[in-house]
């Protein structure tokens, strides 16, 4: 904090004090082991941008991907100089597989956070500004969900969102960009992972309506919305961040489950799919499909995990989130 | 206080109606008529009218008023909730057996594999908890931390795929599948307690650290109590509400299984159970083990409320 307020003839009025992003970057950089997992990050980042790349090329020309296409005559080969991972039961470059893996993993994440982030902000910003039978309300509805085992509700909403996308025509407009298997998983992790979020939120917006800028827009005859969105909200949105990135694994260690319950995604090779795929050919020694992508997977949710932790510490040293157990 | 617990107890009930609509909107409304689903790909009409009038899906959803007033409540939804409320969970389509039976059944084998992993879990995960924190800021501690985040970043099926491969099928320490001797649980319960470790410690050691930077643990140290004592004697008394809540709370999910243990192992117990049913569309199995893990869910939060009350008496002022 600037000495501003003490001394007001020394320190110049546009010497503004530094923001809580600034602070936080400060004190992350100082952390080691948050820059090894930021750039780690960045590393799996690129890579995803690029099997985007990939993927959308192939589809816009409409040829096959060269990660589908098969090679019957070298299936099962063990790591080697033209296939450093080794290749599949379908002679596919297992590397590659892995890189268009990191894409279904980052599109899970992002997908299923468009389903949470606005329902998880909206209704725990609403609940905690208004309080009362509104409150009330959306309390109960998120004691309903987070009453539900989670992964038998995940399980069945994806299973009961695939068959719909199956008969109706709307939803197969869409499917025609995103796999059907991805967007049910989705759809199902999205619609009870809100919770979480929700309770933060309400929490926070318990807190921030008794404060004094707050009481002081309402004297200026703000309206709620614009107290909600434009005044409390940079308050608390760096909660929504450390929320994501805590909640980002836990998609990744998911989606294996649900492929393994034969759920996930079909026809694209998401890590989930390659681990299980694996499963058969480990009893034939075939390590190197089981080993890629465990390891693919094991840097990324670790990463993600320790570098949460750190900008949770750097940014709200108060807040606690109880660390819940993974599928 | 009896106002305070009658008034808990009684908030289970909108709770559970809640659960059962959300589970019959998933399941009838989202889902469209089961009988599609049932009768599979190349069914024809008639067979879909002759599923759906057997298992009373062309009811509709919620409120008859075909009949209206004398049989208004014959409805779905109305119907499924009477049913469930009594406990008559109705017949499976797989199996054809009673779905009351089939859990009975199912109960046993669960419990025996989640009544061990659970309690090995807890002591090493609050041991260890206790460990990092009189150690903390320390390498140990570190070494912990590190170690119980490594082991959550690989998936569960990873950790069931390694141990089945090397320890049962080529070291034949154990057997790979099947439930017929004590022997058989080994495995399955070593694997569970490997891969849920890592979560429980790093839980027990936030609850203990917080308890650390407390007032009485300075004005214990300040007059004099050795930090062993201070670790053993005061925190460990205070963690020990966070602890029995995530103990209490975990409770329900002995009973619903493990889900993936129980496949990957072949023990026949209501995980199992669960995931067959989720394959054959066997709604009415489905809606027991949902019933069934939420309502206990509920039941043990409202227990830990009244504990917490009961142990506590700030808490009964807010």
């Amino acid at each position: 904090m600037s000495t501003g307020l003490m001394e007001p003839g020394i320190v110049p009025l546009s010497n503004s004090p530094d923001g809580l992003w600034t602070i936080a970057w400060r004190q992350l950089r100082r952390n080691r082991i948050a820059i090894i997992c930021l750039a780690i990050l960045c590393v799996y980042t690129a890579t995803w941008v690029y099997a985007e790349g990939k993927y959308w090329s192939a589809k816009i020309r409409g040829t096959v991907p060269d990660y589908k296409i098969s090679h019957y005559e070298n299936r099962n080969q063990p790591p080697s100089l033209s296939h450093p991972l080794g290749t599949n039961f379908a002679g596919r470059d297992n590397l590659k597989q892995l890189i268009q893996g990191t894409r279904i993993a980052f599109e899970i994440g992002l997908l299923t956070s468009i389903i949470v982030v606005p329902l998880g902000f909206t209704l725990g910003a609403l609940a905690g500004y208004f309080g009362g039978k509104l409150d009330g309300a959306i309390v109960y509805l998120f004691s309903v969900v987070a009453s539900v085992p989670d992964i038998l509700l995940i399980v069945s909403i994806t299973y009961v969102t695939r068959a719909a996308v199956e008969r109706s025509a709307a939803m197969q407009s869409i499917t025609r960009y995103i796999d059907a298997g991805l967007l049910a998983i989705c759809v199902g992790m999205g619609f009870t992972g809100w919770v979480g979020l929700c309770r933060i939120i309400r929490g926070e917006y318990l807190k921030h309506r008794e404060r004094q800028y707050v009481l002081a827009a309402r004297a200026l005859g703000a309206s709620n919305a614009s107290i909600m969105f434009r005044h409390i909200l940079p308050n608390v949105s760096h909660l929504v961040i450390i929320n994501f990135s805590l909640r980002f694994p836990g998609f990744i260690l998911i989606e294996v489950v649900l492929s393994y319950l034969g759920i996930g995604i079909a026809n694209e090779p998401s890590w989930g799919t390659i681990i299980n795929d694996a499963k058969q050919r480990l009893w034939l020694g075939n390590w190197w499909e089981l080993a890629g992508a465990t390891i693919a997977m094991f840097f990324l949710v670790l990463a993600l995990n320790l570098f949460g932790d750190a900008l949770r510490d750097a940014l709200d040293p108060k807040l606690r989130i109880a660390e819940g157990k993974t599928a | 206080m009896a106002a305070y617990v009658i008034r808990r107890l009684l908030s289970v009930v909108p709770i559970t109606i809640g659960v059962m609509l959300i589970t019959f909107f998933v399941f009838r409304v989202v889902g469209g008529n089961p009988a599609y689903r049932i009768a599979g790909k190349n069914a024809t009409p008639a067979r879909i009218a002759q599923i759906s009038h057997e298992r009373g899906y062309d009811k509709p959803l919620f409120v008859n008023f075909h009949e209206f007033p004398r049989q208004v409540f014959d409805a779905q939804f109305p119907q499924l909730a009477w049913n469930l409320v009594r406990f008559d969970f109705g017949q499976s389509i797989v199996t054809k057996e009673r779905v009351g039976t089939m859990l009975h059944e199912g109960v046993g084998p669960s419990l025996c594999v989640t009544t061990p992993l659970f309690v090995i879990e807890l002591f090493l995960g609050v041991g260890l908890a206790l460990l990092a924190a009189y150690y903390r800021n320390t390498w140990i501690d570190r070494g912990l931390v590190l170690l119980s985040v490594m082991g959550m970043s690989i998936s569960s099926l990873v950790y069931i795929m390694l141990a089945q491969y090397w320890l049962a099928s080529e070291w034949r320490l154990f057997p790979v599948w099947g439930f017929e001797s004590p022997r058989y649980l080994i495995l399955p319960v070593m694997v569970g307690v490997v891969a849920g470790v890592g979560g429980e410690l790093r839980f027990y050691r936030t609850v203990m650290l917080d308890e650390m930077y407390q007032e009485y643990v300075r004005t214990a140290r300040a007059k004099g109590v050795p930090s062993r004592t201070i670790l053993f004697r005061h925190v460990l008394r205070n963690a020990l509400i966070p602890i029995l809540t995530n103990v209490i709370i975990a409770i329900p999910f002995l009973y619903t299984g493990a889900l993936l243990l129980e496949n990957f192992f072949g023990i026949p117990g209501l995980g199992r159970l669960t995931v067959m049913a989720l394959f054959n569309f066997d709604d009415d199995v489905v809606f027991a083990t949902t019933f069934i893990g939420s309502i206990l869910f509920v039941l043990f939060n409202a227990l830990t409320d009244i504990g917490y009350t009961w142990a506590d008496p700030r808490i009964r002022l807010k």
